[in-house]
């Protein structure tokens, strides 16, 4: 298991780290908006999450921290 | 154990670009080799005038500002005031590096200046709001190519690797793209690379970065990314234009 941390209130919601999870665990919350006003990303089965970090190296903002 | 974090070279400044531009995950390279190589405290990085002008703002390295197109002159002054000490780099737009500024790259590449160059090709002016570049592809709209680009009246882009390999002087010349993991992981060993050369003393290294521009280009990021597969590639093939060690070596 591995866990993931967002500097959520950074997000631009670009959603190019959806994409980029091989595990399709991230989404775009519809139901929040940060500080920005962007619905942010989040993971959704944190427990499922390999830790591979491809959703961290395609974020443009630099965002989101990998711990394994 | 942490497997990914903001690189140290990086402050906590939030990037003042556009949502999915590719400009951001550019700066994180950079930053990454900066770590690696341990160069943090002796680099200094030369900002173009583009969208990346406040790119002073992010590096925790010393930066200056250059005027429009002039870095690669400012980084000749810069690394020769203390050769030994200074490792010093430019991050430039096309518009800055292939308009403007074309003199400065040419003669500093003619010159094998050593030092590095990271060119950032997204084939238009992102800052001043989306007008054609040296670089926009034939057809391509713009704000100033509206019907499209048309090559009998604008001419033709110019493919800044290819170009600068017919000089003698240049050691190393790489296109490089960040559209996908796979490509970012070739572009952050090009860009080592790129530095590598300058501490080894082997002079003038340049990584274009096929690059998007979301915003301008009139799509969404993700589109963008598909975009530079389907129509950047094809006429700015990835590659190593030249690597004269890299050439020795194999006639040795
Ligand atoms: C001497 C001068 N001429 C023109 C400009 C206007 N200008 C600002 S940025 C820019 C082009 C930027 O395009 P590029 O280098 O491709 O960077 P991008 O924004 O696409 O990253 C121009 C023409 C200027 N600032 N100074
Ligand atoms: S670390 Fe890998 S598996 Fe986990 S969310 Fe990111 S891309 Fe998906
Ligand atoms: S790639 Fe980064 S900025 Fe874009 S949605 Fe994901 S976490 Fe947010
Ligand atoms: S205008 Fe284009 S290059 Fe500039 S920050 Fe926005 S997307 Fe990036
Ligand atoms: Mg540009």
């Amino acid at each position: 298991m591995a866990k993931l941390t967002f500097k959520t209130d950074y997000c631009k919601g670009c959603g190019l780290c959806v994409d980029a999870c091989p595990k399709k665990l991230l989404q775009l919350a519809k139901d929040k908006i940060n500080k920005k006003r962007h619905h942010p990303a989040e993971i959704t089965d944190e427990a499922a999450c390999v830790g591979c970090a491809s959703c961290a190296m395609m974020c443009p903002d630099c965002i989101i921290k990998v711990e394994r | 154990m942490v497997v990914f974090d903001k690189p140290h070279a990086l402050n906590d400044m939030p990037f003042h670009y556009c949502p999915g531009c590719t400009h951001g995950i550019i700066h994180r390279l950079v930053a990454e080799v900066l770590d690696e190589l341990g160069i943090e405290g002796r680099t200094i990085g030369i900002a173009p005038v583009g969208c990346s002008v406040m790119a002073y703002d992010y590096f925790n390295c010393d930066m200056i500002e250059a005027a429009h197109g002039r870095a690669p002159a400012i980084a000749t002054g810069v690394k020769r005031s203390d050769p030994e000490n200074h490792v010093v780099f430019t991050y430039q737009g096309d518009g800055d590096l292939a308009s403007i500024g074309m003199a400065e790259t040419v003669h500093a590449a003619a010159r094998n200046e050593n030092i590095t160059v990271i060119f950032v090709n997204n084939a238009i002016y992102g800052m001043t709001g989306g007008q054609m570049a040296p670089t926009s592809l034939p057809g391509q709209v713009t704000q100033t190519s509206p019907y499209g680009r048309d090559v009998n009246h604008c001419g033709y882009p110019i493919r800044v690797c290819e170009m600068l390999a017919q000089l003698e002087g240049p050691e190393y010349l790489e296109r490089v793209t960040v559209n996908s993991v796979k490509n970012i992981r070739a572009a952050k060993k090009a860009i080592k690379k790129a530095f590598q050369n300058q501490l080894d003393g082997k002079g003038f290294s340049l990584v274009e970065v096929v690059s998007s521009c979301p915003t301008n280009w009139g799509m969404t990021p993700q589109a963008a990314l598909k975009w530079i597969d389907d129509n950047m590639l094809p006429y700015y093939p990835l590659g190593v234009y030249k690597d004269r060690s890299a050439a020795k070596e194999e006639t040795k």
